[in-house]
């Protein structure tokens, strides 16, 4: 008699909520993940654009990048001779003007480093300071801003005919300032503007200025995750500089292999340091005054980040 | 006497489809994700300590979501790497794991000691989902759910790319460690009506 009462009453009310039960995991498995993804997206987290630029330097030029906190990077720069040097001098390539440099991140944001080119017997050091960092969210910053001062001497020996008593240790000396302010626009392009101040203590002729102000521009284009182009050209403003100086211009491929990056690119200036490049380019990249040159930057740890 | 029997009956049922383990559903969103990847020439590791997730032994689901850029490495430059261009993280921001316990009672939960349990369930990494399975275990201690789990992930899988001038350093398989400490969730099995055993 139980079992009729069942049959009539109670079995389709208990299937039908068995049915119910059984149809809801599925949906609800997903549901889970769906609700933990709406707990967890916060769009007011800020989160800071990374590599704007594969390394430290765009082609002359310094980028917005430092190497990050205990790493320390090593940069080999090698530049030719001009192009049109012709056959016997193998088109450049039996010249060669070099600069080694360090540099160290003592932080996230402040970098320092030295450097030494043959051009001259330069040393020179060098801080990085990242002011700003383009990023998305809360306080979102549309650009990267890095600060860099540095200062040169050249340690070239003087001339026995010049004039001994211009020529005290403030007279090698020489500074640059710059404000880098860089943008990732996409995953492959990036751009840079840099305001550049050069202060050379002592110029040889009297028409020559002491300060020197220039515009900058960079950029770099992915061409595959690993491979991209780049671009470097420096106005100077008129006035500053004689005219038998040209602007610098550079361009060229970055490859990344591993914990190397290989800049290769042509520019028309001989020198690497801000001293030389800036005010003092007197290649025509018109005219095959191009230099072939390349970079190679390695990174060492020297503080774990684990 | 039949109509009182029909209503107990009725009473039990609706409570028995409504029951649910006091503390059944658990979450976190510091979870830690770490993995490695051993090669002759280099070893490779990252930890991330952002990961969020929810367990819900009532209706024996769970879900993970891990945000690629919280994976820290011993070098900045490995950081970079891994999200630039192998993880692709711009594009793919999050790996995600929506699965379930397969044949768990939640009422072992009250027990002490870990327990140890199977976890299926499709892993999204990279834009790619795969179906998985991996032995976990888990445990109830001072109120907080601990959970762990140690499983394989293929790179190739995933269509995660290796270029040849580093495949040397890189595994194809990478051994990934779970490590959970989650929190109850107030309300238990919310959603899902499962009949008691």
């Amino acid at each position: 008699m139980r079992h009729h009462f069942y049959a009539n009453f109670c079995f389709p009310g208990l299937l039908l909520a068995g049915l119910l039960a059984l149809a809801s995991p599925a949906r609800a498995q997903t549901d889970l993940l769906r609700d933990l993804e709406k707990q967890t997206t916060d769009s007011t987290k800020r989160e800071a654009v990374a590599a704007t630029f594969k390394g430290t330097h765009i082609i002359n030029s310094q980028s917005v990048e430092t190497p990050g906190h205990g790493t320390l990077a090593f940069l080999i720069q090698h530049r030719f001779g001009t192009l049109n040097s012709g056959a016997y001098e193998f088109f450049g390539l039996d010249q060669a003007v070099l600069r080694l440099s360090f540099e160290y991140g003592l932080s996230d944001r402040l970098a320092v480093g030295v450097g030494r080119s043959s051009q001259e017997k330069t040393f020179d050091g060098f801080l990085k300071y990242r002011a700003l960092r383009q990023s998305t969210g809360a306080h979102a910053a549309p650009v990267s801003v890095t600060l860099f001062a540095s200062s040169a001497i050249t340690t070239l020996k003087f001339n026995e005919t010049a004039n001994l008593s211009e020529r005290t240790v403030g007279s090698r000396m020489d500074y640059a300032y710059q404000v880098l302010i860089a943008r990732k626009f996409s995953p492959s392009l990036s751009v840079q503007l840099m305001p550049t101040l050069i202060h050379r203590n002592y110029v040889a002729l009297a028409g020559m200025q002491n300060d020197v102000y220039a515009i900058g521009a960079g950029l770099r284009q992915k061409l595959t995750k690993r491979v991209a182009l780049t671009a470097d050209y420096f106005y100077v403003l008129p006035g500053y500089v004689a005219d038998n100086y040209h602007n610098a211009l550079g361009l060229g491929f970055d490859i990344e292999t591993g914990g190397h990056v290989f800049q290769l690119h042509f520019t028309n200036s001989k020198g690497m340091t801000e001293k030389f490049f800036v005010p003092q380019t007197d290649g025509n990249f018109f005219k095959g005054d191009v230099y072939f040159g390349f970079t190679v930057a390695r990174n060492f740890t020297i503080k774990s980040q684990l | 006497m039949k109509r009182p029997f029909f209503l107990l009956l009725a009473f039990f049922s609706l409570t028995a489809l409504s029951h649910s383990h006091a503390q059944s559903k658990f979450m976190t969103k510091t979870g830690r994700v770490s993995f490695f990847s051993a090669s002759p020439i280099e070893d490779i590791e990252a930890k991330n300590q952002q990961v969020a997730a929810v367990l819900d032994f009532a209706g024996s689901q769970l879900a993970f979501s891990v945000p690629i850029k919280a994976f820290v490495f011993k070098r900045t430059l490995m950081q970079e790497h891994f999200n630039e261009n192998y993880m692709e993280s711009d594009k793919f921001p999050k790996a995600t794991f929506s699965g379930r316990f397969v044949g768990f009672d939640a009422a072992t939960l009250a027990t002490a000691g870990p327990h140890n349990v199977q976890v299926q369930g499709d892993l999204t990494l990279h834009g790619v989902t795969h179906h998985m399975e991996a032995p976990a275990s888990v445990e109830l201690k001072d109120g907080q759910l601990l959970a762990f789990a140690v499983f394989a992930v293929a790179t190739a899988d995933y269509n995660i790319e290796i270029p040849l001038l580093v495949r040397s350093n890189i595994a194809k398989i990478v051994t990934v460690r779970v490590a959970l400490a989650c929190d109850p969730v107030a309300g238990g099995a919310v959603g899902a009506a499962t009949p008691a055993h």
